[in-house]
């Protein structure tokens, strides 16, 4: 085992966890009432992968995480108000509202994003670390992705150029044992994941994803590594997901005492005892260690759901970095007669997915998703 | 001016901006070493060195996805991809990435990034590496979209490009990498975005050309003069997001009469979406349909005879302005008459 950290230090690693877990559990009622839409995929089981690995960062270093990243926002600093205004779609979201769960994003914190393509960051990240290295910083960046992006394209075209440039990046694997519902073993040829970069100049390390001590130990060399001898590695971390791959999975691809299995290793509960039974902590402290972090989601809740919807006016702002320049393709005279084609105040407020409609929208949505026993009802049908 | 080649002005608008601006980069598969597949890059590698230029392996989408993350931290990077139809392996990088960032992230991030390729028929390529597809980036919010037709503009437009904040698709035409144009001198020659060239003036008939086409509508322009006396007005739009619709219904306004010519394929493609414009802004300007001038709506055949029937010539535009000013009615596909 690795050693403990400071008590000041253990005592937050246990509290992010916490939080990311607390604050998915409201993110998943939120989805059952229908105040988040879209997909929601949530981290529960995962938190030590989050936390040990950003923990392992320095805060000018970059992270960059997948469709999964409330807990990786939350990890870097991002107020939980603010992530759960997003999930909302709200004004106050650290995307503005326009980029919902999968696509969170925290440019002063270096949290580059979430990103809703399998795969799509992998390309991203080297490109940040390029920059990094190009402008003499001694940054890293660390790249997260789940076992299934393993297969994609980008996985192999980015660790061979990361190689070959000496790129200071760090790629995450955190295998969760799922791409989606098909088991690694049922997607990936070779299942000794932190292998899979060999033969491509990049050589991988393994931690066990429940521990947030190993975790962290893990990432922190390799971090370290990587700053100092400018060549990317891969680290594997070995974790499970206790919820669905999102809301609206039945999970007929795994046993309910596979996950309960795993449930025993849950990485809060286990760190949390170990931190009393090193006397870190005493119980009580951990009680209002949760109760803290449950009132702090109360509160983001209470904040998500007070900030406005952004408004209709601003639907066309930021698709350009416009400086006065002409938006789109549509010169300013055309602009102006495609404005009478627009929905006016009242049309757009009888929209079904108008603020009004919303609120009156939710008690409905919530009968049907408990009628059908499960979280959320999401986009009926639609898994991803 | 200069007597320039369009491959040597784009090489002069790299080189400018690589001097100007240390955060401009180069990455793409043989641009430095090999000196660029089309030779536009011939020479920076030594000028600049290999953290600048950089020769990549071929893995489109991801040297994209590179430029879209060093373009998100600081730096201006101009991705070449060799041509156009290879593009298609780096659409999730240009598409979902490239193109959303900025918006799906509420404004936070930037993407500073060009992506330089060429485009084009007439080589003999077969279809895989001869397509036109400027239609599937225009088709694309958050894309800028140049398709210079002269050396001064590949040159203005490329420097414009590195320069701009928002990603920039900026396509090329094999064929006219060898063609000479004057190019004015100096460093701050910049041609701005959305605003189109009034290649020939003329009252009678409207052509607006994309890309290499804008060329041959000259040509065809001259024609009409001599044999016909129709004096056609050739416009150039140059940028298609921007788009200078300005300039093309202020010129249909004068001539109703508008005949659109693309190299691209007929269904969903720029000569659509402009007729489709000019048709809802200046219906009532208009004394004849929007004509359209296409390639054929076919992969691009390798054989010389079938290739050269497969995109458009001069005649067809010919034909095309003469049915708006009161002949045979019609589209004219290549190769379809």
């Amino acid at each position: 085992m690795a050693a403990l950290p400071p008590p000041d230090v253990a005592r937050e690693w246990l509290t992010t966890m916490t939080l990311i877990r607390r604050f998915e559990e409201r993110a998943g009622e939120m989805y059952a009432r229908a105040k988040v839409g879209g997909f929601l995929h949530l981290s529960i089981g995962e938190e030590a992968t989050i936390v040990g690995s950003a923990r392992a960062l320095r805060d000018s270093d970059y992270l960059i995480s997948t469709y999964r990243s409330h807990g990786h926002a939350l990890v870097r600093g991002t107020p939980p108000e603010n992530v759960m205004a997003e999930l909302f779609g709200r004004v106050d979201g650290c995307s503005g509202g326009r980029g919902g769960s999968m696509h969170m994003f925290d440019l002063a914190r270096r949290f580059m994003g979430g990103y809703g393509i399998v795969g799509g960051n992998l390309p991203i990240a080297a490109g940040i670390a390029l920059a990094s290295d190009y402008q003499g910083s001694e940054d890293v960046t660390l790249c997260t992705f789940g076992d299934g992006a393993s297969n994609q394209g980008t996985f192999g075209e980015t660790l061979n150029i990361a190689a070959l440039w000496r790129l200071p990046v760090v790629f995450m694997v955190t295998n969760n044992q799922f791409g989606m519902g098909t088991a690694l073993r049922r997607h990936s040829a070779v299942t000794d994941l932190q292998r899979k970069g060999e033969s491509l100049g990049v050589p991988g390390m393994r931690c066990d994803g429940m521990d947030v001590l190993e975790t962290h130990a893990v990432l922190a060399e390799a971090i370290e590594r990587v700053r100092a001898d400018r060549r990317p590695l891969l680290v594997e971390a070995v974790t499970y997901r206790f919820r669905g791959h999102s809301m609206a999975d039945p999970e007929q691809y795994r046993s309910k005492e596979e996950v309960a299995r795993w449930r025993e290793r849950d990485p809060i509960s286990s760190f949390g005892g170990l931190l009393v039974a090193e006397g870190v902590l005493d119980e009580a402290e951990l009680e209002r260690i949760d109760a803290d972090v449950i009132a702090r989601v109360d509160a983001a809740v209470a904040f998500a759901d007070a900030s406005p919807f952004p408004a209709p006016e601003s639907l066309y702002d930021d698709v350009y970095v416009l400086d006065g320049k002409m938006q789109g393709w549509y010169s300013a005279a055309t602009a102006e007669a495609r404005s009478e084609l627009e929905l006016d105040a009242a049309e757009a407020e009888a929209l079904p997915g108008s603020a009004a409609a919303a609120n009156d929208e939710i008690p409905q949505r919530l009968s049907s998703a408990l009628a059908a026993g499960q979280d959320g009802s999401e986009l009926d049908g639609g898994v991803s | 001016m200069a007597q320039m080649r369009y491959r040597e002005a784009l090489g002069a608008a790299l080189r400018e901006e690589l001097a100007r601006d240390e955060r401009v980069i180069l990455m793409g598969e043989d641009i430095g070493v090999f000196g660029g597949a089309f030779k536009v890059t011939d020479g920076l590698l030594a000028e600049f060195g290999e953290q600048r230029v950089r020769d990549t392996p071929i893995s489109e989408n991801t040297i994209v996805g590179v430029g879209v993350g060093a373009a998100m931290t600081g730096l201006r990077p101009v991705v070449e991809l060799m041509t156009i139809n290879f593009s298609l392996l780096a659409f999730d990088q240009i598409v979902n990435h490239a193109a959303h960032i900025h918006y799906m992230f509420g404004g936070q991030a930037t993407v500073p990034l060009v992506v330089r390729m060429p485009q084009g028929a007439g080589h003999q390529l077969g279809p895989t590496h001869s397509h036109c597809l400027e239609a599937l980036f225009l088709h694309v919010p958050g894309l800028l979209v140049a398709v210079p037709a002269t050396a001064a503009d590949a040159k203005g437009l490329l420097k414009t490009a590195i320069r701009e904040e928002n990603p920039v698709i900026f396509i090329e035409h094999e064929a006219l990498y060898g063609v000479r144009g004057e190019v004015p001198d100096g460093d701050d020659q910049l041609v701005p975005f959305g605003r189109a060239r009034i290649a020939r003036e003329g009252s009678d008939v409207t052509i607006v050309g994309v890309s290499r086409m804008a060329v041959t509508c000259e040509r065809a322009a001259d024609t009409l003069a001599s044999e016909h006396d129709v004096h056609a007005e050739v416009i150039d739009p140059r940028t298609l997001r921007p788009l200078d619709l300005d300039s093309i219904l202020s010129s249909v306004r004068r001539t109703n009469r508008c005949v659109v010519v693309e190299e691209g394929w007929p269904h969903g493609g720029v000569g659509a979406n402009l007729a489709a414009l000019v048709s809802e802004q200046a219906f009532d300007d208009l004394d004849a349909p929007v004509e359209r001038v296409t390639g054929a709506d076919v992969p691009m055949p390798y054989s010389k005879p079938l290739e050269d029937i497969a995109y458009p010539h001069e005649p067809q535009i010919v034909r095309a302005a003469l049915a708006v000013l009161g002949g045979d009615r019609g589209s004219v596909p290549a190769g379809g008459d």
